[in-house]
């Protein structure tokens, strides 16, 4: 087995709440806590598994807000498990989670160095590093009904723009969306072999945009009168 | 990358110690140079050893967990970190069994002692070639993911190794153009190396904020990173102190790290008492240092395409 995400740049909304629903399952899971740093403080920071940033792709007027989640992409040649001194980080060969012994690691941050897609955290209270396990806590558990038997970012995505599969299974889920929508991934040319693998925004009509209102002199003046008033 | 000031210091300490004792072994059983007193020999062993325990006892100190430090030798055959640990420890033995041979029986040490010695300084290169390939390994950093790595830490160790020799030896009144000269082509071999590794670093390679996103065939800004305060990531891989610093840096690495060690060498090969080879010391310690500071600053993680960084 090869299990991993699909998540499809197309539909995801850029809403957080794959990284919150991971945030609340995983901090009580078998890696937690996720420790957070001055929460109610000025600058309040913590451990995340995944992670959603914003890019505007394009140029205007073709340009266009793509919203990219980040988490391990459990690869299948995963240097992080292989620069590990103390053999505190491993995939296991049965379904090729990548996992971190929260009793061996020594917190030397090497695997983080390793990992280009930063999908490995130092938890600072606790000394040791932390990355998503994939719900591997969840996706096993036969105390839950099957369809919940997932990640939690892909139960809670309201956009429905996270899949959860076996990619060695030709007629899984996953491995369909990503024939059908031509599935890239992120830094091929590094050579980690990342499973996870992202859909490519659908190409969609052009929306006509001569239409907009022109500036007239007074929209000019608010516009400008906006733009100078501290809010 | 954040320059972490505990491996700095080690690396640097423990690669003077490893060059120093590299050059001790060659000289001393090659019959190289003026004959060592038993003194002298037994100095040059103590600096040496000392050098690489006070570095390899700093080495733990970027570690967040370290009663978990005795792990580091469990994955010697994946991890250039643990190979690292391994030579660093197995260089005690023969390095001690040398040692103790030097301390019973002076400068005539017999063939155990020998044999001892030459296998410490072949661990010793080991060593430093080790601690190079950490950095050399990771694909992720482009100024790393060279050859040139490993060749600096390993030039740079025996270059530091020949001033601390040069300078030891003129305390017990033996320094001689030998050392001097050792010192002096050292110095310049690392100095070309640094220079090489500084031009190849320049020229801009590896993947793009396209090849990061997915998006290869438009251009990518960064919107938004998500977080308002700082992460991991940003504490650990966003640190750049800018272009200017590191060029005023990188001229101040050549000046006290090589060229002001030469000048001083140079001038006690023309008549200057053999004494000021210890301010040669103390410029190369500095200048080596800014180098090793500069090596992780100007390392640029991939993780950095991903916050805003059109390449690294």
């Amino acid at each position: 087995m090869r299990l991993g995400l699909v998540i499809d740049m197309d539909t995801c909304v850029g809403c957080h709440a794959c990284a919150v629903a991971c945030k609340q399952w995983n901090t009580s899971g078998t890696t937690g806590p996720l420790t957070d740093y001055q929460p109610y403080g000025e600058d309040p920071s913590g451990v995340w598994f995944n992670r959603i940033r914003h890019y505007e792709v394009g140029d205007y007027p073709n340009n266009k807000t793509v919203n990219i989640p980040m988490s391990c992409m459990h690869c299948e040649h995963a240097d992080c498990v292989n620069v590990c001194p103390t053999g505190a980080s491993y995939k296991r060969p049965e379904d090729g989670i990548v996992l971190v012994d929260q009793d061996k690691c020594m917190g030397c941050n090497y695997c983080a160095w390793a990992c280009p897609y930063g999908a490995r955290e130092l938890d600072r209270e606790d000394g040791v590093m932390k990355k998503c396990t994939l719900c591997v806590d969840r996706i096993y558990d036969e105390a839950l009904p099957p369809e919940e038997r997932q990640p939690a970012c892909v139960i809670t995505c309201p956009a429905h723009a996270r899949f959860f599969g076996d990619f060695d299974d030709e007629e899984s889920e996953v491995s369909r969306l990503v024939r059908e929508r031509g599935g890239v991934k992120q830094m091929p040319e590094l050579g980690y072999k990342p499973v996870n693998t992202y859909l490519p925004p659908r190409v969609t009509r052009p929306i006509p945009t001569d239409d907009v209102r022109a500036n007239t002199l007074i929209s000019s003046v608010k516009d400008w009168v906006n733009k100078m008033v501290a809010r | 990358m954040h320059p972490a000031l505990s491996v700095i210091l080690f690396t640097v300490t423990s690669g003077a110690g490893y060059g120093l004792f590299v050059l001790l072994v060659i000289f001393h059983l090659a019959g190289i140079g003026p004959a060592m007193s038993h003194g002298e020999l037994i100095a040059h062993g103590v600096a040496a050893l000392g050098l690489i325990t006070f570095g390899l006892l700093l080495s733990t100190g970027h570690l967040a967990n370290k009663k978990n430090a005795w792990r580091s030798f469990m994955r010697f055959k994946t991890s250039w970190l643990s190979r690292e640990a391994v030579f660093a420890v197995l260089f005690y033995p023969f390095a001690l069994v040398y040692g103790l041979c030097v301390l019973l029986f002076g400068p005539e040490i017999g063939p155990l002692g020998m044999v001892a010695g030459l296998v410490a300084a072949i661990l010793a290169v080991i060593t430093l070639f080790s601690t190079g390939m950490i950095y050399g390994c990771l694909k992720t950093i482009r100024q790393w993911n060279t050859a040139l790595t490993p060749a600096n830490y390993i030039m740079l160790g025996v270059a530091t190794g020949a001033v601390a020799y040069a300078a030891i030896a003129s305390a017990f009144g033996n320094a001689t153009a030998m050392h001097a000269g050792v010192a002096i082509v050292m110095l310049l071999i690392a100095a070309v190396l640094k220079g090489i590794y500084y031009f190849w670093i320049s020229r801009v390679t590896g993947p793009t904020i396209n090849t990061a996103t997915t998006f290869n065939r438009a251009t990518v800004r960064l919107l938004d990173t998500g977080h308002t305060a700082g992460t991991f990531l940003t504490d650990e891989f966003g640190y750049d102190p800018g272009k200017n610093t590191t060029d005023i840096l990188k001229m101040a690495v050549f000046l006290l790290g090589f060229i002001v060690p030469a000048l001083v060498f140079a001038a006690v090969l023309t008549g200057a008492p053999a004494a000021i080879g210890w301010l040669a010391l103390v410029s190369t310690l500095i200048g080596v240092g800014m180098e090793r500071w500069l090596f992780f600053a100007e390392a640029k993680h991939v993780v950095r395409l991903y916050h805003g960084a059109q390449h690294t």
